[in-house]
């Protein structure tokens, strides 16, 4: 019953055409890539399937933050702290896995730390050696770190500007600490020149392709598992929280522990990310952890339609195609771009190219004459009598209602 | 202690200042289990802040707060006033907006409020069932799949309490519910809140004067954080100092 009430409706047709779209092109990728020959007008040249995956993983962390942002409305400005946390344990595996391969030849320590003329592992490095201990903390360290920085924050009531602020401060801090030498993640210059992942070749055109595969078949997963966030009773608390948290508490619930929860699961989600980013561009260094890295994310959301599942996917892919275009024809254009799309989003379509295009279709449908409600607002009548206005309906179609701002 | 027993809700004493600005001074109000009360008062006597100390938003400087003759208020917090059984509605109207006039009624439903059980919710029979009841209380069976936001001013104001009654609580505190009203409006809202209040005890606050003369029930007024007077409606508003200060000439 409740199955078929999902299928009914677009949003969730949208939902599950995403799902179906990704795992087909996770499928069929590689095989344009790697099984058909170049000269085929359907081969898939690697440096775009390169590129394609790290968009996919930008895609991945722009749902993440729209988990909170879109229908929690908690705007976190500082998401891209997550998704580098889970990218430096990402790359701390890789970097194990050189062995002694690196340019001084040390069989556990990495080259930067023989540099630094360290003469043993740290121990926090430790276990890094193993993937599976590797994928735990891509996990763990995000949620960990949201779980506490949530805890204090909306325990402390701090919401709207205050939190973005805070937010924008945790991943500057996190910035200027990975940037120092003694920290023991390579400093300025960040962890590169990885080897292998698995045991496979990082630079082979099939281990591409496979990242390519687990980048869209991640984001498949992570599609599924806000949509049935989204659509369970939890979901409708986040929502209510955005809309009117003091109500949400008086009814008795913890807006706090809604927001957290919400917040560490998206934290989780933003880690992966940055763990299935870092192999596929061969580095992560503290740039990452840069506030406008954050603030892009934002924009990505904003311009795909917050507050929907699939916007911010599309956001992610129409604007990074946007900047990678820009950045090579017009490099020096690419912010004002990026600040202008961001003001005229904000202005013009506040929910975004997916809200954009519901409403053409709108339009067009009833242009077309086919039968479809007409929105709604339709001009009522006055309460005549108070026993008559309860009792009969209005004719009043269901008005959906702005996302709220973030204040 | 004996004085507690048998009341809902006994305040004594009660001061609270912000920023040195005595907004309650030394308030004593005990209310019996299934009274309902009706509270008047000019602008700023006070009445949504002791609201916000029975809610919990506030604490009280001094001074007496107990619920249902043995619950000391002043040492928990909003959500757990909440889930104790006491709702409030506030003087905007305040419902999810976003949501369906169905499942406002189904987030205020009386049950677990953690995290895990919210996630993993599937509605019960029972549940569809009072969710019905209250609609049909409030009046807003055809409105059922409207959202929120659609709603009229006074439809809101229904809503709100029909999210109280969904919580079931045993007190319900009710700012300001007919402001915005038309008269025939307010005559259903006191219709509603008198039905209400043969099985909840309930304290009204409220400025209009024909509403609440139309509750008939015990009167409060509230003038610079205590009590000026109190007792039927003919004697409160027969007091000299009541019409001084409030009701004027």
């Amino acid at each position: 019953m409740i199955t078929g009430r999902f299928f009914a409706s677009g949003a969730d047709r949208r939902v599950l055409f995403t799902i179906a779209a990704l795992l087909g092109v996770a499928a069929l990728v590689p095989v344009l890539n790697l099984a058909v020959p170049p000269a085929n007008m359907f081969h898939v040249p690697t440096y775009m399937v390169a590129l394609v995956g790290k968009y996919l993983c930008y895609a991945l962390l722009a749902l993440a933050l729209d988990l909170v942002w879109g229908y929690c409305g908690i705007l976190s400005l500082g998401h891209g702290a997550f998704f580098a946390l889970g990218g430096y344990a990402m790359g701390m595996y890789l970097m194990r896995q050189i062995g002694d391969r690196g340019v001084y030849g040390n069989p556990i320590l990495p080259d930067f730390m023989v540099f630094l003329n360290w003469k043993e592992l740290p121990w926090f490095w430790y276990g890094f050696d193993r993937f599976w201990f590797a994928a735990l903390m891509v996990v763990l360290v995000p949620g960990a770190l949201a779980f506490a920085f949530g805890w204090f924050a909306f325990r402390s009531r701090v919401t709207g500007v205050y939190l973005s602020i805070i937010t924008q401060a945790l991943t500057y801090a996190l910035l200027l600490a990975f940037f120092r030498n003694d920290m023991g993640f390579g400093g300025n210059n960040g962890l590169t020149d990885f080897k292998d992942i698995l045991g496979f070749s990082i630079q082979a055109g099939t281990t591409r392709s496979a990242l390519f595969s687990a980048s869209a078949v991640a984001l498949a997963a992570a599609v599924y598992v806000t949509w049935r966030i989204v659509g369970s009773k939890f979901g409708k608390l986040m929502i209510a929280v955005r809309d009117a948290e003091s109500r949400t508490r008086f009814l008795g619930w913890r807006p706090e522990n809604i927001k957290l929860f919400a917040f560490t699961v998206s934290a989780v989600m933003a880690g992966i990310a940055g763990a299935l980013y870092v192999p596929q561009v061969g580095i992560i260094n503290p740039g990452e952890f840069d506030p406008s890295n954050s603030i892009e994310v934002v924009v990505w959301t904003a311009v795909g339609g917050r507050g929907t599942i699939v916007g911010p996917i599309v956001g992610a892919l129409l604007v990074n195609t946007g900047k990678s275009y820009f950045t090579g024809a017009l490099p020096d254009l690419w912010l004002f771009a990026l600040g202008g799309l961001f003001v005229c989003v904000t202005l013009f379509m506040p929910k975004g190219v997916l809200g954009l295009w519901d409403q053409l279709r709108a339009r067009f449908a009833r242009n077309g004459g086919r039968t479809e409600t007409p929105p709604q607002d339709a001009a009522q009548p006055v309460a005549r009598s108070a026993a008559q206005t309860a009792v009969e309906s209005r004719g009043l179609g269901a008005a959906t209602p702005e996302p709220q701002p973030a204040e | 202690m004996g004085k507690k027993s048998g009341t809902i809700l006994y305040l004594d004493g009660v001061s609270v200042s912000f920023d040195g600005f005595r907004a309650i001074n030394n308030l004593s109000l005990v209310l019996d289990r299934g009274e309902m009360r009706a509270i008047i008062g000019p602008n700023g006597a006070g009445k949504t802040t002791m609201m916000d100390i029975v809610t919990g938003k506030t604490r009280p400087d001094e001074g007496e707060v107990f619920f249902d003759g043995s619950v000391d208020l002043t040492r928990h917090d909003e959500a757990e006033i909440a889930t104790m059984g006491i709702g409030r509605k506030f003087q905007k109207p305040t419902v999810f907006e976003g949501h369906s006039v169905e499942d406002n009624l189904v987030l205020s439903l009386n049950g677990p409020r953690s995290i895990f059980p919210a996630l993993f919710h599937r509605r019960s029979g029972a549940e569809s069932r009072r969710v019905d009841e209250i609609l049909a209380i409030t009046r807003l069976e055809a409105k059922r799949n409207d959202m929120a936001a659609s709603l009229s001013h006074g439809q809101k104001q229904w809503l709100e309490i029909g999210m109280l009654l969904a919580q079931d609580p045993k007190l319900l505190l009710v700012d300001e519910p007919v402001a915005g009203m038309t008269d025939a409006e307010t005559v259903e809202t006191a219709r509603l809140l008198k039905d209400i209040a043969r099985t909840h005890s309930v304290i009204v606050v409220e400025h209009d004067m024909h509403f609440v003369r139309e509750l008939g029930v015990k009167v409060t007024c509230l003038h610079e954080g205590s009590v000026l007077s109190e007792g039927s409606l003919e004697h409160v508003s027969g007091d000299p100092r009541v019409i001084e200060v409030y009701l004027g000439r």
